[in-house]
């Protein structure tokens, strides 16, 4: 044969072209049963392609909504422009909807050429808006009437794609004359003039150590499985497959002719999915539109992966697809007369296996304590190498502990003998079903106590107490009268039942006009009834209208020395540095009494003179400020939107607040519903490839389950066999995982300075997710064995 | 079969009476018709005649016949080239079922009927062979067997013929 | 030959996959502790024939009965313990369970119908060391000849002490001396036992072990026996 003298055709090159092509005839010729397998491994690895392409994609639709982000910034930080024809004045009117979050911007041109919003083709006049598509639907449906009024301006237009971060972006320009650039020393006016929109030059900041690190880890994460699952693609039928070779082998084909064959099926199988991946990339990114993920939704044409990546998607999954097949043909010696398997004859051995994670953690350890989120010198590729190492060398382990494990029961119920049995006999097949969800749930564990353990500094507690309150408004007044009549539009509002309501202003001491600017002390002047009060300090019940209480700061730093009971304080507090105007004296009861300062729901800590109305007119303060907390009748949802509408007829830019306990860093955020993103989609992955290989053993099994049926053999022990077949080994791929996972976690927190706890509450969560594909997995595959537990399988013969 | 080879060949392995030799003769092929006295009498004498066995002692004990006969060097070779010289294959054209099969063709009956019924008669003989098998020596075993290829080769020809008759059928009957 | 003699007998059966009937009025019966070949060129029905017999295949329209009850009215679960219980099953390809060992395989049985593993092994070496491959118990499928695979697959059908063994093909896969030896071994312990078994072949030497023949044609059986 052709290993003793070279086959016709002369060169290697020429021989593996000739094969690979043989083989890639046999992938398209192979009847009714190859092409099964083929489109198989064309579906498997086309999903494969269709992840990485859209994990390819995502610097560049980062990239492509961060640009139009910075396109229509209005940050302002230099001096305030001069009026001409082109500047705009602008205030920022965002609200909330329910759950949704609204972008909006108050416009007003100054002249006839004004600059113009990206997106936006005409100035939007007086009581006229531009609004996003979605936006523009939002309105439009029936059970929006409270959006409606109040964005209440005629929709004169929609704003382009390229003013927008994706298709479901909530967004309105609205044009209002009320608009006055605000004063120098920004007492009066209410909005800023700029001469352009976008932010130029300025580029974002960047991650930070603690945050790259995360992103690189979610990468390898969420990307290893896939290729896991692209190796188990490739070999979808392999044992048909390995007949059809021995039926070569028997006409003379030499073993690494076969070898090139199956290498040139596995090309032409991958190269199919690269073409099916492509499609499916290309249709799901179509449906990007539709699709609104954790609030963040996408252009289809912001999906588009670099070249670079895309060229080395392009390579690199033929590339392993033929890698792979010759690697698992090395295990397997195809002759004349069948297959013989060769690696089932030695014991596995665990040292090299181990070298593996070791030569990760080894990469990994010098990091330990050194990485900050301050420090943004994280070395990318030392931390993915480490990692990739680590996940790596738990499918390294994996086998050894399956083979090691498995090979030591004995007996047992029937349904789990035929299910040890069945590993024990190809117990790296099973590894390597299970090696994808090991690896996926390894780095899920690990990434979660990473998690938890970084997301103290990345949530921070706001300290509302949405129990006492579950809404707040602060606004400027001009007057104590209308700050009064702000807080009687909120009490009328439905769905309202309390109004807890104070006047604020600030007041310094009775002598500041005469003092040098450094040395003037604020304090703050609270002017409420005793139920409000007693949400800020502890007033007592013997509160009554009249009484004036005085409030150290109990964070310490505000002074109070010159505000005790008898002293005369100024109320005419100056705006700058210099004190102007006339003094306002007011003078403190001199039955003041003392109180102790308590959080209020909205989270702050109040200190200085807390005063009853009778105490103190309101009318005379010079610039004040209302501040309310509101609480909602829990029998209203909608009480937020009234809230919301009644700020808005008071002034567009007025802001409603949701009092919650905690608030997370944004960024960190994003990161977050990315992973959760990522790995919903890799657990779904995962799972069909289960369902493949578990489909493909049951009909390859079909003649012996059809006898099986015939000596009367109950469904129960077959298909409780098969639940064992699959969770004997998931079970240990899980137990791995959590120990690699809480390893590796405990590994990362060490890195970032944490103490390397583990986790345990997302231990359980991600090893019930991999627990749950298993059972949906036998689930979906219990119709198939029932219909193949039919005795048609016995009429072949 | 040649009486006077197969007798020949019983004597190679040691020198017999003419009873012996009937005796194993019987045991090993007479089956269905055991040797007549006479005629391994006859036999030996044309034998002896020729040289190929000779007289290696006579029973004290009178009687016609107690003759001990022992092969010669030259009845040795005469089974060689016995052994050696193939078979004519017996072509078997000529038989009643044969006859048969194409009478019941040319007569329009059912060749299938023929057959099943003719198996079931086979099978009759075929179900005496396998029990006796079932009992017998090793010797048994390679005579019954050796019965029961060829029966069965009848009804493999049969059953051939008769799927190629119903073809036939089908054809002429378009 | 009276029907209450038969252990088993089989009234008009039809069945059709499809377009094509692979049974079409057939009929069959069988005494305690009788062999009897099914014979008949292929695709004649022989093997539809015996799955309807055992209870695999519901036939569209005639009964089956077995000691008097009819197994087209039972439910699947009920002739599931039938054949569990009380037939044995010999084929020619593909059933012994490739992953367990031969005394594993031969104790399955034994085993479906909740006897104890140990108790189970012990009675299934016993069987194996009776049909001759007592050495085999603890390979594999995959490491035995064929005929030992089948006279493993024979021990497997007659562990249980079945009252029915249904063989389709037994020596289909096997030369003619290891074809002779499972019939042997295989109609031998069905004597000892008192076992009756359906023996479908197109070979006639291999037939020549039952006590009677059944021919089926296009769907239609014809007992020889009767007819002579």
């Amino acid at each position: 044969m052709s290993t003793t003298h070279p086959s016709p055709g002369g060169g290697t090159l020429a021989t593996w072209v000739r094969d690979l092509g043989l083989g890639i005839r046999f992938a398209v010729t192979g009847g009714r049963e190859g092409w099964t397998r083929t489109l198989l491994t064309a579906v498997g690895v086309g999903l494969g392609v269709a992840m990485l392409l859209l994990a390819a994609a995502v610097p560049a639709m980062m990239g492509a909504r961060n640009d139009r982000g910075y396109d229509r910034d209005y940050s302002w930080f230099n001096e305030p422009p001069k009026r001409t024809a082109s500047t705009v004045l602008f205030a920022p009117a965002d609200t909330s909807f329910r759950d949704d979050s609204i972008r909006g911007l108050l416009l007003k041109a100054d002249g006839d050429r004004p600059v113009l919003p990206p997106g936006v083709e005409a100035m939007p006049a007086s009581g006229e808006m531009v609004v996003s598509p979605a936006l523009k639907k939002l309105l439009d449906q029936p059970g929006s009437k409270l959006l409606r009024e109040r964005l209440d301006y005629r929709p004169a237009g929609v704003i382009g794609d390229q003013g927008l971060l994706g298709p479901a972006e909530l967004a309105y320009y609205a044009g209002s004359d009320k608009l006055v650039a605000r004063s120098q020393d920004g007492s009066t006016g209410n909005a800023t003039r700029i001469p352009h929109f976008g932010r130029g030059e300025s580029k974002p900041e960047p991650l930070g150590g603690v945050l790259t690190m995360l992103v690189i880890i979610i990468v390898v994460v969420l990307l290893m499985p896939v290729a896991v699952f692209i190796g188990t693609a490739v070999r979808f039928g392999g044992e048909r497959r390995d007949r059809r070779l021995a039926a070569l082998r028997l006409v003379g084909a030499d073993s690494r002719t076969t070898r090139r064959i199956a290498a040139g099926e596995a090309l032409f199988g991958s190269l199919l999915g690269l073409v099916v991946g492509t499609g499916i990339f290309l249709i799901t990114r179509q449906f990007s539109t539709e699709v609104t993920l954790y609030d963040i939704s996408v252009f289809p044409y912001d999906i588009t992966p670099g070249p670079g990546l895309a060229a080395l998607v392009a390579l690199a999954v033929p590339g392993a697809a033929v890698a792979v097949t010759l690697l698992a043909m090395r295990g397997i010696a195809v002759e004349p007369l069948g297959v013989v398997r060769k690696a089932t004859a030695q014991k596995r051995r665990l040292w090299w296996r181990l070298l593996i994670p070791l030569a990760g953690l080894g990469l990994l350890a010098p990091l330990f304590g050194t990485v900050s989120q301050e420090d943004a010198g994280v070395n990318p590729y030392q931390v993915t190498a480490g990692v990739v190492l680590l996940l790596v060398g738990l499918t390294t382990v994996l086998p050894w502990l399956v083979e090691s494990v498995v090979g030591r029961f004995r007996g047992g119920p029937l349904p789990w003998q035929l299910a040890t049995r069945r590993v024990q006999l190809d117990s790296s097949a099973a590894a390597r079903m299970v090696s994808g969800v090991t690896v996926a749930v390894a780095g899920a564990i690990a990434l979660q106590s990473l998690f938890t353990g970084v997301q103290s500094d990345f949530v921070t507690a706001t300290g509302d107490d949405p129990d006492r309150a579950q809404l707040s408004v602060s606004q400027s007044v001009d007057s104590g009268a209308q700050a009064q009549r702000v807080e009687k539009a909120f009490a009328d509002t439905p769905g309202i039942r309390d109004v807890l309501g104070v006047i604020q202003d600030d007041a310094v001491q009775g002598n500041a006009s005469t003092l040098k600017s450094e040395d003037i002390t604020y304090a703050t002047l609270v002017v409420g009834d005793c139920a409000t009060l007693r949400e800020l300090a502890r007033v007592g019940a013997g509160c009554a209208d009249g009484d004036v209480f005085l409030v150290q700061d109990p964070g310490g730093y505000g002074d109070m020395s010159f505000a005790k009971p008898g002293d005369t304080l100024d109320l005419n507090t100056p705006v700058t540095d210099k004190y102007t105007g006339t003094p306002q004296p007011w003078r403190i009861p001199a039955d003041a009494r003392t109180a102790r300062s308590r959080v209020s729901p909205d989270g702050e800590q109040t200190w200085g003179v807390l005063a009853t109305p009778a105490a103190l007119d309101v009318a005379a303060l010079p610039s004040p400020s209302v501040r309310l907390m509101l609480r909602t009748d829990p029998g209203s949802p909608d009480a937020v939107e009234h809230a919301r509408n009644t700020a808005a007829r008071i002034d567009p830019t007025l802001t409603v607040f949701e009092l919650t306990a905690t608030h997370e860093s944004r960024k960190f955020t994003t990161i977050r519903r990315g992973l959760f993103i990522g790995a919903t989609a890799t657990l779904a992955l995962i799972g069909a490839s289960l369902l493949v290989s578990m489909l493909e053993q049951l009909r390859e099994r079909r003649k012996l389950l059809a006898v099986l049926v015939a000596f009367g053999t109950r469904r129960s022990v077959l298909g409780l066999s098969v639940l064992w077949q699959t969770a004997l080994p998931v079970a240990l791929g899980l137990a791995l995982a959590i120990v690699g996972g809480a390893g590796l976690g405990a590994v990362l927190r060490t890195m970032v300075g944490e103490s390397p706890h583990v986790d345990w509450a997302s231990v359980g969560v991600m090893t019930g997710a991999g627990a749950g594909v298993v059972v949906l997995v036998t689930l979906l595959s219990l119709p198939p064995l029932w219909r193949m537990m039919r005795p048609d399988g016995l009429r072949t013969e | 079969m040649s009486i006077g080879h197969t007798l020949l060949g019983l004597l190679e392995s040691g020198p017999r009476h003419g009873y012996d030799l009937k005796r194993a003769f019987d045991g090993k092929f007479g089956h269905d018709r055991p040797l007549h006295y006479g005629q391994v009498y006859s036999t030996m004498a044309r034998l002896l005649k020729h040289g190929l066995v000779e007289v290696d002692g006579i029973e004290p004990g009178g009687g016609p016949e107690r003759k001990r006969y022992a092969i010669t060097e030259a009845g040795i070779t005469d089974v060689e080239k016995w052994l050696a010289q193939p078979e004519k294959p017996e072509p078997y054209l000529q038989n009643t079922l044969y006859t048969k099969v194409v009478l019941a063709l040319l007569t329009g009956r059912s060749a299938a009927g023929l057959l099943d019924t003719q198996r079931s008669e086979h099978l009759r003989l075929m179900r005496e062979l396998t029990e006796r098998k079932r009992h017998g020596d090793l010797a048994d075993q390679l005579v019954c067997d050796h019965a029961l290829f060829h029966l069965e080769a009848d009804l493999r020809w049969l059953e051939l013929t008769a799927a190629r008759l119903d073809l036939l059928a089908a054809e002429v009957a378009e | 030959m009276s029907t209450t003699d038969n252990l088993m007998e089989a009234v008009d059966l039809h069945k059709a996959y499809g377009p094509t009937p692979a049974l079409d009025g057939a009929e069959f019966a069988i005494r305690a502790g009788e062999v009897v070949a099914v014979m008949g060129p292929s695709g004649s029905g022989k093997s539809t024939l015996l799955h309807c017999l055992a209870g695999i295949v519901r036939p569209d329209s005639g009964s089956v009965l077995y000691r008097g009850r009819d197994l087209t009215a039972m439910s699947d679960a009920e002739r599931s313990a039938l054949r569990r219980g009380e037939f044995g099953f010999v084929f020619q390809f593909g059933q012994l369970v490739p992953e367990l060992t031969c005394v594993e395989n031969v104790a399955l049985p034994l085993r479906l119908n909740g006897t104890r593993r140990k108790e189970a092994e012990a009675r299934a070496s016993e069987w194996l060391a009776r049909l001759e491959v007592g050495e085999l118990a603890g390979k594999r499928p995959g490491e035995i000849s064929g005929g030992q695979g089948q006279r493993v697959a024979v021990a497997r059908a007659l562990v249980t002490g079945p009252r029915v063994i249904f063989a389709d093909e037994p020596t289909g896969a096997l030369d003619s001396l290891n074809g002779e030896r499972v019939m042997r071994l295989l109609t031998d312990a069905a004597r000892d036992t008192d076992a009756a078994v359906v023996l479908v072949t197109h070979e006639t030497r291999v037939a020549a072990y039952s006590d009677r023949e059944v021919v089926v044609r296009d769907g239609k059986s014809r007992d020889m026996e009767r007819v002579a």
